[in-house]
């Protein structure tokens, strides 16, 4: 059953320029994005800066609006949330529910506060417990984020913390209301290989005893490989391509999870270096013409990808969805 | 402690360029004196890439700022030397020492915006450093040429020389440094993190594009990294750094086929992988040891599942394992081949 149902998600941000700043057209952020995420699943949301994933990320979290499309959030008791228009009655019930750790520890946590006022302050606005039941809770998930002891941690400030341990903090702070869904933008990015893997290992742990989902937000195939059931790789505000995990990575089907795979460099001197099929780097979508988003980049672009709208994604069997005109004839 | 450089007839009958001797650097602070580089040695090859890898704090920079002795005020050379073709870095003056800079040894820095300067256009800079540094100085055409070729050389237009750092895509803004580095035709070039904030895919073409550079021009190049992945694509030797102390040396490939210092172990079994087996990585627990107190002993002793009563007395020193590899542990036999698990 999917927990979170998004359709003809758009987000445009307007560019504005010369002296009096006029809008000369938008920044299409985010495109007409469809996807699901199941209860229980981890999905993975990949593709390079300025793809659109971040924007994606805020909008579940009611972050930033959407211009147009819908989120749905299946309730526990079968009813459905609609987020991008959520009645004020809604709203504590809403957040409570889907909660968001951000990349940088070290701007995400207040410095003023200590560990344990920042893992208290969703259950003081949320109203849960009185204050022995609050502090029962929060030694528990000082505990299970694996700040033990925890009378050790909760007096402490963050500047007290190495990263690692601030971004345990953040965890717990998410996850102290038990949501349903988590998004996590590049949480691990920051921190260093050493402590990155402890990290992900806290999380998806966390997700399988709580039940938790994620969207998880990642510039690195290799870490999505080891956090998501399945991946979505987004190009200039559209998904070209989903799928479950492994299967994915084993055949990717879009000339753009191809090239973004072959880039990803492999800890072995032995092997040949990547050749990467694509040129340049990752543009804006402003004002995009009616062709598909990836054609000046493409290796494989055709007459049919310019004259045409960017295609719509293609159920290509086995859960695979893949936006291309020239799928069926691509090298395998 | 002697010297260790790779034999001749391993590395191809190469000449050393740069042998680091015994370098031992502190910070004094406040708080009391921190061994940011404890006793390293290495010796990096003309026209070889080395990479020095570790966590932060690890002191890799430390090593790289002191070749360029551009570690800051409260550094201290305790002892030990930088050689460079025959001339001991540490021992010149401020004055003398500009001159190896750019012109024998260049840098890129991580995070290419801050190396520019925001108010001037990028062709201004970099001719700038060309006319500090050429002696004697490049005639105006000569200089202009020169630009266009350089920019030609790491994949940019020409045009590009006449816009101002912002207008520039991180890509570019980092083809723009590596041309400036290369701009007084350095013999070494040493790469902090040179890729680190782009994206994999402008990542794979820069680094794709340095390796042929450095072939076709003859150049060494230290790479400074935390990212295993990466250096083992672009480096022929390696150098792993842990808390301010070299514990593993040698060949990429020996190194990453069979690690013998157990913290390169773990470190490589910690790099999750998008090709192959899905294997779990591992993780590394603990934290790096406060600079400011070292652990006795071996300083990975406390982090390491193989410590003995031995590592936490004694020191171990650099260890010949093969021809071209070396590591500083006591049971270095016991550290296992890649892909076993741990006991």
């Amino acid at each position: 059953m999917s927990l979170v149902r998004v359709e003809g998600l758009r987000r445009l941000f307007p560019v504005s320029a010369g002296l009096f700043r006029r809008s000369t057209g938008f920044v299409h952020a985010v495109d007409d994005l469809d996807f699901e995420i199941a209860a229980g699943e981890s999905l993975g949301l990949v593709g390079e800066s300025g793809c659109g994933k971040t924007t994606t990320g805020r909008m579940l979290v009611g972050l930033e609006s959407p211009d147009e499309g819908s989120i749905v959030l299946s309730q526990a008791d079968g009813s459905q949330m609609d987020v991008v228009n959520l009645r004020a009655d809604q709203r504590t019930a809403f957040r409570r529910q889907v909660q968001m750790i951000f990349q940088d520890p070290y701007e995400s946590i207040n410095p003023r506060r200590t560990v344990y006022e920042t893992i208290a302050e969703p259950l003081l606005i949320h109203g849960i417990g009185d204050l022995g039941a609050r502090e029962e809770q929060i030694r528990e998930m000082l505990g299970k984020v694996g700040l033990a002891p925890p009378e050790s941690f909760m007096f402490r400030y963050p500047h007290e913390l190495s990263g690692g341990q601030r971004q345990r903090v953040a965890i717990a702070r998410a996850l102290i209301l038990q949501p349903r869904l988590v998004v996590a933008d590049e949480p691990t990015s920051m921190l260093d290989v050493s402590i990155r893997i402890s990290i992900m290992e806290l999380m998806s742990r966390l997700a399988r005893e709580m039940g938790v989902s994620y969207l998880y937000i990642t510039h690195d195939l290799a870490v999505a490989r080891y956090m998501c059931d399945r991946i979505a790789v987004m190009y200039l505000g559209k998904v070209v391509e989903i799928g479950e995990t492994e299967q994915l990575l084993a055949n990717p089907l879009h000339p753009y999870t191809r090239a973004l795979l072959s880039a990803v460099p492999v800890p072995d001197p032995a092997l040949p270096p990547p050749q990467v099929q694509i040129k340049g780097g990752i543009g804006k979508a402003v004002n995009p013409a009616p062709e598909c988003r990836f054609v000046d980049r493409c290796p494989q672009a055709a007459d049919v990808c310019h004259a045409t709208p960017h295609p719509p994604l293609e159920d290509k069997g086995g859960g695979r969805l893949v936006s291309c005109h020239l799928v069926d004839r691509l090298p395998v | 402690m002697s010297r260790r450089k790779l034999p001749l007839e391993e590395s191809g009958g190469r000449a050393p360029l740069l042998e680091v001797d015994g370098l031992v650097m502190r910070y004094d602070t406040e708080a009391g004196e921190v061994s940011a580089v404890e006793n390293v040695s290495f010796t990096l090859n003309r026209g070889e890439a080395m990479g020095l890898v570790g966590e932060s704090g690890c002191g890799k920079t430390s090593v790289a700022l002191s070749l360029l002795r551009l570690a800051p005020e409260n550094a201290r050379y305790q002892s030990g030397s930088v050689q460079w073709e025959g001339v001991d870095l540490l021992e010149l003056s401020e004055k003398q020492m500009r001159e190896y800079r750019w012109a024998e040894i260049s840098m890129v820095f991580q995070g290419a915006m801050n190396a520019w300067n925001p108010v001037y256009r990028v062709g201004v800079q970099i001719r700038e450093a060309m006319d500090q540094h050429f002696d004697p100085p490049l005639g105006s055409s000569e200089t202009d040429q020169r630009i266009d070729q350089l920019f030609r050389l790491v994949g940019l237009d020409p045009a590009v020389q006449n816009r101002y750092p912002h207008e520039l895509s991180g890509g570019m803004r980092q083809r723009a440094v590596i041309a400036m580095a290369l701009s007084c035709d350095p013999k070494l070039i040493i790469a902090d993190e040179p890729t680190t904030a782009l994206d994999v895919i402008v990542q794979a073409q820069i680094l794709e594009e340095l390796k042929e550079i450095q072939q076709d021009l003859g150049l060494s190049i230290l790479y400074i990294s935390h990212d295993m992945a990466v250096i083992a694509q672009v480096t022929d030797t390696i150098g792993v750094m842990y808390a301010g102390k070299l514990v593993e040396f040698g060949s990429t490939r020996e190194v990453f086929r069979r690690p013998r210092h157990p913290y390169s172990y773990l470190l490589l079994s910690s790099i999750p992988s998008v090709t192959g087996p899905r294997r779990r990585p591992m993780s590394l627990e603990g934290t790096p040891p406060n600079l400011l107190a070292p652990p006795a002993g071996c300083r990975f002793h406390p982090r390491c599942p193989w410590a003995t009563e031995q590592c936490r007395r004694e020191e171990p020193p650099m260890m010949p394992i093969g021809p071209s590899q070396w590591a500083a542990c006591w049971n270095h036999e016991q550290v296992p081949q890649m892909g076993e698990q741990l006991p």
